[in-house]
C-alpha cells in the first residue's frame, strides 16, 4: 500500500520558537533541475525586529553562562548533528544538487568546525586577553567581552547551505553574544534543520535565531537597527553592502565585510565579535 | 434622569443628588446592587475586538504623542531615594533627550514622603495647566490601605501640605468586599474634604479601585459608581503592586460607568488605568478604546491617564523608529 508523504514546513527560528512570518508570506525552494523541494518562510521587517528583540533578551543570560559552559553546549551541537548526519546529508544533496558524497562531506565539515570552535570557547580569552605592562604597583588586565547582539548574512553562494551558517554563527556565540542570521536565500533547508537541533542542544532559546527570506530586504533593517552591535556581511557581496556599512556606521556597529564562499575558521573572527575591558587593580597596600 | 447641577460639586453632594436627602447605606446599597450585572463575555469579546485596531503612520505619531501626554510617570517602590525621584523628574521635563520637541508626561506619582523633592525639582514647572508637570502623590496607606481613618487622611493632608497636585488614594477594599460600602464611601468624602488647599480648592482626587482584588466585573462597576458618587475625579484600576493589574476589559467597564455618568449628570470623570501597560502596542488599545466609548474629548490629561513607569521608554523607543526610519534600542533611552 502507498503512503502519504508527510512534506515539512519550514519556518522560522526566533527566541527558541518556529514561528511562521508575521507576513505569512513564504516562497519556494528548489533544488537540481528546478525540482520543487519545500515552501521556506519569507521574513518581513518585523520577523526581523522580532529575532532582534528575542536576541537581546537572551544574550546577558548567554554571556552570564561559564566559558566551559558554552563550550560544551557547542559541541553537543556537534554531537547532535552527528546523529543526524544523514538527515543533513540528503539535504544538503537535494538542495544542492551534489552527489552524496560531497553533501556528506560538507556535513561533516560541518561537525567538525562547531567541534573547533568548541574547543575555543574557554581558551580564546587566554589567547587574546592579556596582563599587560604598567609603570606602578598595579596588575593591568585586558579581557574580551561579547560584544551583544551580531546580525548576519549566512554565505549565499552553492555549496555553503550548512558549513556556511556554521562558519557564520558559531565564532559569534561561543564568546557570548547573540546571533539573527539571514540564511542562504536561495537554500535555507539546512539552517532551519539546524535549527532544530540547536532548540535540542542546550542552546538558549534566543542566542540562535535563523530568518530565510530575502537578505536584500531584511539586511538593511538589521543594519540599521540600533539595538544590534556588530554586524557579519559575509554573504552580502551581491547586495548593496556598502550602503548596509553606512547604515552600521549611523548607529555605531562592528562590520565585517563580505568574503567569498565560505569564511576560514580562525581566531580573528572570534575575537572580532567581542570588546576589550582593560582592569586596573592596586598589586599590594604598601 | 438629568440632574440639574453638572458643575463640580462639593463631597458627597453626588450622592445626595441622586439618592436623595437620607443618604444610608442602606439607600447606599439599594442604589449599587440595583446595578445591572455585566455581561463579563459581551465585555471581554467587546475589549479584544477594539485592541485589533491597526493604527499606523500618521495616526500612530499622533497617537503616540498623546500616550506621551497622558503619562503619570510613576516610581512607587520601598527603594526610592530623593536621587530616584529628581530623575524622573528630568526625565519628565526632557522624556527624549535627543528630541527637544517631545511632549512632557502629565504628572509624575511619587510617595508621600517624595513629594518636596517632586515640587523641589520641578520648580516653576510644576502645574499642568500652566503648561507644566503636576505632582501626584499615592496617599491613604497605600498600597493596602490597612490604616485607621485618622492615619488615611493625615496621611492625605501631609502630602497635599507639600503641595501636592493630585492624590490617589486606595479604598478599603475589605470593607468593600464585605458589603459595608457606607464605610468606605465616607472614607472616599472624607479624603477628599482632606485634599482642600487653604485657599479652599481641592487637590485632584484619584480613586484607586484595586480591581485586580475585586473578583468580579459586577463589582467593579459597583465600586466605580461608589467612588463617583463619593466625589472621586478619576477612578483609577489598580496600584501596580496586585497582579492581575490594568486590563482592557475592566478599564471598557469603567469607562463605561464614567459615560453613563457624564450621559446622567454632563460631569466629566477620569479614567486612569495603571499597572501592567509597557509597550505602546498596548497603550494604542487603551487610546482606540477611550475614544470608542467615552469619545475623543476625553483623550486629555484631565481625564484619562496612564499609570506606567517603563511605558514611556517604549513609546519613546517608537517615536525614534518613527522619526528615524530605523529601530532604535534601549541604549537611546535612559535607564531607569
Amino acid at each position: 500500500m502507498s503512503r502519504l508523504a508527510v512534506p515539512k514546513t519550514y519556518k522560522l527560528y526566533i527566541g527558541g520558537q518556529f514561528p511562521r512570518s508575521e507576513s505569512g508570506r513564504s516562497y519556494e525552494i528548489v533544488g537540481a533541475g528546478d525540482r520543487f523541494l519545500a515552501n521556506a518562510a519569507k521574513a518581513s521587517r518585523k520577523d526581523a525586529r522580532d529575532a532582534v528583540r528575542a536576541a537581546r533578551a537572551a544574550q546577558p543570560g548567554w554571556a552570564r553562562a561559564t566559558a566551559y559552559n558554552r563550550g560544551q553546549v557547542l559541541y553537543r551541537v556537534a554531537e547532535v548533528l552527528e546523529g543526524r548526519r544523514g538527515q543533513f546529508a540528503d539535504e544538503v544533496a537535494a538542495v544542492e544538487g551534489v552527489a552524496d558524497a560531497e553533501a556528506l562531506a560538507e556535513v561533516d565539515a560541518a561537525i567538525d568546525l562547531w567541534v573547533w570552535y568548541a574547543g575555543w570557547a574557554d581558551k580564546f580569552a587566554q589567547v587574546m586577553g592579556n596582563a599587560n605592562p604598567v609603570a606602578g604597583p598595579y596588575f593591568n588586565i585586558s579581557v574580551p567581552e561579547p560584544t551583544g547582539v551580531v546580525a548576519a548574512v549566512a554565505p549565499q553562494s552553492r555549496g555553503t547551505s550548512l558549513l556556511g551558517i556554521t562558519a557564520v554563527v558559531a565564532p559569534a556565540i561561543l564568546s557570548g553574544n547573540s546571533i539573527v542570521v539571514v540564511a542562504s536565500e536561495r537554500a535555507p533547508l539546512s539552517a532551519i534543520s539546524l535549527s532544530e537541533v540547536l532548540a535540542t542542544s542546550d542552546v538558549p532559546g534566543g542566542v540562535v535565531n535563523v530568518l530565510t527570506g530575502s537578505p536584500a530586504e531584511i539586511a538593511p533593517w538589521l543594519a540599521s537597527h540600533a539595538d544590534v552591535n556588530a554586524l557579519d556581511l559575509c554573504g552580502a557581496e551581491r547586495l548593496e553592502w556598502v550602503d548596509l556599512q553606512i547604515a552600521a556606521a549611523q548607529t555605531l556597529k562592528r562590520v565585517l565585510t563580505p568574503e567569498p564562499g565560505v569564511p576560514a575558521a580562525t581566531l580573528e573572527r572570534i575575537g572580532f565579535f567581542t570588546e576589550t575591558k582593560t582592569v586596573w587593580h592596586t598589586k599590594s597596600m604598601l | 434622569m438629568t440632574l440639574e447641577h453638572p458643575v463640580a460639586l462639593a463631597p458627597a453632594d453626588r450622592a445626595v443628588q441622586l439618592l436623595g436627602g437620607d443618604l444610608t447605606e442602606k439607600s447606599l446599597r439599594l442604589h449599587l446592587e440595583g446595578l445591572s450585572g455585566v455581561d463579563a463575555v459581551g465585555l471581554e469579546q467587546r475589549a479584544a475586538s477594539l485592541g485589533t485596531r491597526s493604527i499606523k503612520t500618521t495616526s500612530k505619531a499622533w497617537a503616540i504623542d498623546t500616550i506621551i501626554r497622558l503619562v503619570d510617570l510613576t516610581t512607587l517602590e520601598g527603594a526610592d531615594t530623593p536621587g530616584k525621584v529628581r530623575s524622573l523628574v528630568a526625565k519628565a521635563l526632557q522624556p527624549d533627550a535627543s528630541d527637544p520637541g517631545c511632549p512632557r508626561p502629565a504628572a509624575v506619582c511619587v510617595y508621600g514622603d517624595m513629594v518636596p523633592i517632586a515640587v523641589d525639582a520641578l520648580g516653576a514647572n510644576q502645574g499642568l495647566d500652566t503648561g507644566g508637570i503636576n505632582v501626584a502623590a499615592v496617599a491613604t496607606a497605600f498600597p493596602s490601605g490597612r490604616a485607621s481613618l485618622a492615619v488615611k487622611l493625615a496621611d492625605t493632608r501631609d502630602a497635599v501640605a507639600a503641595g501636592a497636585d493630585e492624590i490617589d488614594m486606595v479604598i478599603d477594599r475589605g470593607a468593600f468586599l464585605s458589603g459595608r460600602y457606607g464605610r468606605v464611601f465616607d472614607e472616599i468624602v472624607a479624603v477628599k474634604e482632606a485634599c482642600r488647599r487653604d485657599d479652599g480648592s481641592y487637590a485632584h482626587l484619584k480613586v484607586i479601585l484595586e480591581t485586580g482584588e475585586l473578583n468580579t466585573y459586577d463589582n467593579v462597576r459597583r465600586a466605580s459608581w461608589l467612588s463617583i458618587l463619593a466625589g472621586g475625579d478619576f477612578i483609577k484600576t489598580s496600584t501596580g503592586k496586585v497582579s492581575p493589574a490594568a486590563t482592557l476589559p475592566v478599564t471598557l467597564l469603567m469607562l463605561e460607568v464614567v459615560r453613563d455618568w457624564h450621559r446622567l449628570t454632563g460631569e466629566q470623570i477620569g479614567v486612569k488605568p495603571a499597572g501592567g501597560i509597557r509597550t505602546s502596542k498596548d497603550a494604542i488599545k487603551y487610546l482606540v478604546t477611550v475614544a470608542e466609548t467615552v469619545g475623543e474629548q476625553w483623550l486629555t490629561p484631565h481625564l484619562f491617564r496612564f499609570g506606567a513607569s517603563s511605558l514611556l521608554n517604549d513609546v519613546l523607543l517608537q517615536r525614534q523608529r518613527l522619526r528615524s526610519g530605523h529601530y532604535s534600542g534601549p541604549d537611546y533611552v535612559t535607564v531607569d
